[in-house]
């Protein structure tokens, strides 16, 4: 009786093959549907953006090929190269050959005694296939002669020949005005990480182990950054220690525009994401470890470095990694703050929006989604083990009074929640006063927002209805996929795939995905071409970019049901859709109601991957922010993104408050 | 409420059955018969494939290879929907956000049935498991027992031909086990369900079951009644996993019967040919204990002189353990009366003469060297 079993005893023939059940049927095809909806989202766009990346675009001189008349109109047969010509002329520069999906190059450099009013008549034509030349705006690519008289001649323009291969990326990398930005990047990432981390570890340290006052205001406080788009704390820092701050001084005349600014922003922003991991962490670990380092005599500073660090690493690794991620990607604030100081998130925008070089923004979307992934990928390598930790026989760790820890506790965080506070404050301030710094009498002048440039009032409501629509449909898609990933019989492999692509998003930068969606949706051979530059987009957008986190959230959730409720079930011959409706969803309701907070929120305050899709009609208030502060508007720059910070706050306690209520009508059952 | 008994007539049958998770094999061609109103137990060490076997019968986990049929259909690629059974989890999977009434009523909906004809059922339903006040309540509002009893009702109130239990009482207290098992057993008897319930405990499995099937490494061990798997069990795995039983090394000599040391013993019949490595073994309870001066070396019958090392009180009985040169460094265990132990005036450090009971004695395959 051999404990080792081996297949290969198992007589030859088929495998029983399963019916499917009506159920099966409905649920696989629900999740190809999801998957499909990721797909298109997702994968296209991002293909596109990769082909983009190593498209180059360059004008073939010898496809083209000319004839000139004499004065009479007549052609005596001289056929000229383009490619000739131009050795002859040098008119052209040949770096001027290099150039984008949209380049066009004029012709009548080539020929010196050109002038459009002369009646010498001029003939064109394509060489090959390939070659294509506009008249005016009509597109010429047949290899027939075109007969053109001197001043429509004037109009010819030369279109460049599509080539795939690493130019855009050797380009790029002999730019070095352009790769500089990588070592930029990495430096704000790994500095503002490092800062991040240590400030809230301690702010963590000082709320789970003293027994210090107010902790849950303290709690309040070092979330609020949350609710603000990543670029305000920029406009406070420009207020503070701008050309104009009140603060200026402090800095001994080193710029706030630059890497302090983003740091300091970035601190800001990032800072409730590294709490929140590391508070996590902190409030996990067993008593008993420090009763048994008291009981060896060890000293305070030795169990610090001996249980409270290592029971904390998997927290502390995971948050720098999930801050670095956010600095590095971040671009709302180093447009802001960011000066001369280029990093790459916003590089992608100059080269789009600025030079309209969409090539040379794809192959910097692809340099900056290397850290982005390389991030991610630790983080839920990481994640993983936090897991294996949890134990369900640890004592949860209570801490003891002391006076002095309790005051130093205090001080600390008092200091930290004056930064967080302070950043809010000086928005608010400034968005009230009249004229900074000269008149500071306080006025609404700042809220009139429909004469300033921006979009006015209606991004804002435009941004309330994307967050509510992305809350809506987000979670909707989000819950049910969940579901069906994780209840699904059998499928084994689309399942695993479908994983794969919920996590995607979350290693994805919004400018990336942004970028992405022009390429993809605004090609005019997509069917789907139609959304673009509607709210449709947006919510799409939206959505797929929050994916990961809102999935993750709903996979938790849906882990906690037993198992076998599908079993029963189907055994007592029900419909799972009874199931997921009838028990499914009320007892994850507040699962279900967090995702739809966080999404919301995310919706509000998101400018990265907005910032490529939005049109005059669906302009968003983050948007306004950044392009008030673009245009000096910085006081109502600052005053909409109070408006966003208190739109979600409101979001949040009507979260809170129907939580609660949802809670004590729905969920008599958890209580005994 | 007439009392349905098991007939002869077959309701489920598994044929050649196998179940490969990877390159492992949980099941190695299982072939089984249950009887129409039977209670079968599935019985085996945790891992030896009695769970899988019981989800391939319910069509949660498909087998491999093999059929499955299930009143006459052959039921081996149905999803579990389109199959006739009831299902108790250990966990009892109860709704928790719905009331007792509702868990119950679960299944009863969308059936054709009436709201008002629901209620009745549900009613009974709940009155046949003696919890006829309870039906408002949540879950998480009644005790494990309870909640197993209400899992029950919700598993039988479509009244499926077939009924399975998966470790319905490995969750609960010992107390509540004992009693509900019995509970079990008796709704059982009066529904008449053909029922298969999978457990580790021997005694769950012996106070329930009409049959227990004994496995082991996705095997069947032994199918029997549990008086036969206990007094006859087929091979050692079997005689070891239930009850207890001592095993003596031993060798078949002349005749059949078995030595150890220079000392032969007769035993129940067996087909091992001379010279045969065996294992001796027989169960505490059947050593007979003999009074003083009871001739050890009486060549008709089992008997031998043995020290009487330790006695343990257990209750209802003293656990003895007993020593003699011949079994080596291992002792004997037997398990004496209270009465005997008074009549006979045993105690630690006695010399005393045991007997083996010829029919008791039992010979065993020796396992390959472990």
């Amino acid at each position: 009786m051999a404990g080792i079993s081996d297949a290969t005893q198992m007589p030859a023939g088929p495998v029983v093959k399963g019916k499917l059940s009506r159920d099966d049927i409905l649920m696989r095809g629900g999740m190809m549907v999801i998957a499909l909806y990721l797909i298109i989202t997702l994968a296209l766009p991002l293909y596109a953006m990769l082909s983009k990346s190593f498209s180059t675009y360059r004008v073939e001189l010898s496809q083209y090929e000319f004839q000139i008349s004499d004065d009479a109109g007549v052609f005596d047969g001289t056929i000229l190269n383009a490619e000739v010509l131009n050795q002859q002329t040098g008119a052209i520069d040949p770096a001027e050959l290099n150039t984008g999906s949209d380049g066009r190059l004029p012709v009548t450099g080539l020929f010196p005694d050109f002038s459009f009013r002369s009646p010498v008549m001029y003939q064109v034509r394509n060489t090959s296939d390939e070659g294509r030349f506009l008249v005016g705006s009509t597109l010429q690519d047949g290899t027939d002669w075109v007969t053109l008289d001197s001043n429509t001649f004037r109009r010819v323009q030369l279109r460049p020949v599509k080539a795939t291969g690493f130019d855009n990326f050797i380009n790029y990398f002999s730019t070095p005005a352009l790769f500089n930005s990588i070592k930029n990047s990495l430096w704000i990432a790994v500095v503002s990480t490092i800062v991040t981390v240590t400030l809230a570890f301690w702010f963590a340290y000082a709320l789970n182990r003293s027994c210090m006052r107010y902790k849950g205001v303290f709690r309040l406080i070092a979330m609020a950054p949350i609710l603000v788009p990543s670029l305000l704390p920029g406009i406070a820092l420009v207020y503070l220690f701008g050309n104009q701050g009140i603060a200026k001084e402090l800095l001994f005349g080193a710029s706030i525009y630059g890497p302090i600014g983003i740091v300091i922003g970035s601190i800001f922003f990032t800072f409730p994401h590294a709490f929140m991991i590391i508070s996590t962490a902190l409030a996990i670990s067993d008593a008993r470890l420090y009763e048994a380092a008291a009981s060896l005599r060890a000293t305070r500073w030795r169990t610090f470095w001996t249980v409270t660090i290592p029971g904390a690493r998997y927290g502390l690794i995971s948050a720098a990694f999930v801050v670095f991620n956010l600095v590095i990607t971040d671009f709302g604030l180093p447009k802001v703050i960011g000066g001369q100081f280029n990093v790459l998130a916003v590089d992608i925008y100059k080269q789009v929006i600025g030079q309209q070089n969409f090539e040379m923004g794809a192959v910097v979307s692809v340099v900056l989604v290397i850290p982005a992934i390389f991030a991610f990928a630790i983080d839920r390598l990481v994640q993983s083990k936090q897991v294996a930790l949890l134990s369900a026989r640890s004592v949860p760790y209570q801490p003891q009074p002391n006076q002095r820890t309790d005051l130093i506790s205090f001080i600390y965080c008092a200091f930290v929640g004056l930064f967080i506070v302070g950043i809010l404050a000086i928005c608010q301030y400034a968005a009230l006063i009249k004229f900074w710094p000269y008149d500071l009498s306080l006025s609404l002048n700042n809220y009139q927002f429909d004469k300033m440039d921006g979009g006015g009032w209606a991004s804002y409501y435009n941004s309330i209805k994307l967050g509510l629509f992305t809350a809506v449909f987000g979670t909707a898609i989000v819950f049910f996929g969940a579901y069906l990933v994780e209840k699904t019989n059998g499928f084994r492999t689309g399942r695993a795939l479908f994983q794969m692509f919920a996590m995607l998003p979350m290693a994805i930068p919004g400018m990336v995905l942004g970028l992405a969606y022009i390429f993809f949706f605004n090609s005019p051979s997509n069917p789907l071409n139609a959304i673009y530059g509607t709210m449709a987009i947006l919510v799409i957008c939206s959505v797929t970019h929050f994916y990961t986190v809102s999935h993750l959230t709903a996979v938790t959730a849906l882990k906690q049901m037993d198992r076998e409720f599908e079993s029963v079930s189907a055994s007592l011959k029900q419909p799972t859709m009874k199931l997921f409706s009838r028990v499914t969803v009320p007892v994850c309701l507040p699962s279900v109601l967090d995702i739809s907070i966080y999404l919301f929120v995310n919706a509000m305050t998101t400018v990265s991957a907005v910032v490529f899709l939005y049109s005059p009609k669906t302009s968003l208030a983050s948007i306004a922010v950044l392009n008030m502060d673009d245009a000096g508007d910085i006081a109502p720059a600052a005053a909409m993104g109070m408006m966003i910070f208190y739109t979600n706050a409101v979001a949040r306690i009507i979260h809170l408050l129907v939580s609660k209520g949802v809670l004590v009508r729905t969920q008599a059952w958890r209580t005994r | 409420m007439t009392q349905h008994h098991a007939s002869d007539e077959t309701y489920l049958s598994i044929d050649n059955l196998w179940k490969a998770f990877g390159s492992f094999l949980a099941l190695k061609d299982i072939t089984l018969a249950v009887k129409n109103g039977e209670f079968v137990c599935f019985l085996g060490p945790s891992g030896c494939g009695k769970t899988t076997l019981l989800r391939a019968i319910a069509g949660l986990d498909l087998q491999t290879k093999g059929t499955v049929m299930q009143g006459g259909k052959d039921v081996s690629n149905l999803p579990p929907s389109e199959r006739d059974f009831g299902i108790v989890f250990q966990s009892y999977a109860l709704f928790p956000n719905l009331t007792i009434e509702k868990n119950i009523a679960f299944g009863l909906e969308n059936t054709g049935r009436g709201k008002a004809e629901i209620t009745a059922r549900v009613a009974e339903l709940l009155d046949l498991v003696g919890l006829p006040e309870q039906g408002k309540k949540y879950p998480a509002q009644l005790s494990g027992g309870q909640q197993q009893r209400i899992a029950l009702a919700r598993a039988i109130a479509t009244n499926p031909g077939l009924l399975l239990l998966d470790e319905p009482l490995s969750a609960l207290d010992a107390k509540v086990r004992v009693h509900l098992r019995h509970e079990i057993k008796e709704l059982q008897r009066k529904l008449g369900v053909t029922t298969v319930m999978v457990t580790h405990d021997q005694e769950e499995a012996l106070a329930m079951a009409d049959r227990i099937v004994v496995m082991n490494h996705g095997v069947i061990e032994q199918v029997g009644s549990p008086t036969e798997i206990y007094r006859e069990p087929a091979n050692l795995f079997v005689a070891d996993f239930i009850g207890e039983m001592n095993q003596i090394t031993s060798m078949v000599t002349k005749g059949g019967r078995l030595s150890v040391g220079e000392k032969t013993f007769a035993c129940h019949e067996h087909s091992f040919s001379d010279g045969t490595p065996v294992v001796a073994a027989i169960r505490p309870e059947d050593i007979i204990p003999h009074e003083e001066g009871y001739d050890a070396d009486d060549p008709n019958r089992n008997c031998i002189d043995v020290l009487l090392h330790e006695m343990e009180f257990l209750g209802s009985f003293w656990r003895c353990r007993l020593r003699n040169e011949r079994f080596g460094a291992s002792e004997l265990i037997a398990d004496f009366s209270i009465n005997a132990v008074r009549r006979l005036r045993l105690g630690e450090g006695r010399q005393m003469v045991i007997e083996l009971p010829t029919d008791r004695l039992m010979a065993f395959d020796r396992p390959e060297a472990s």
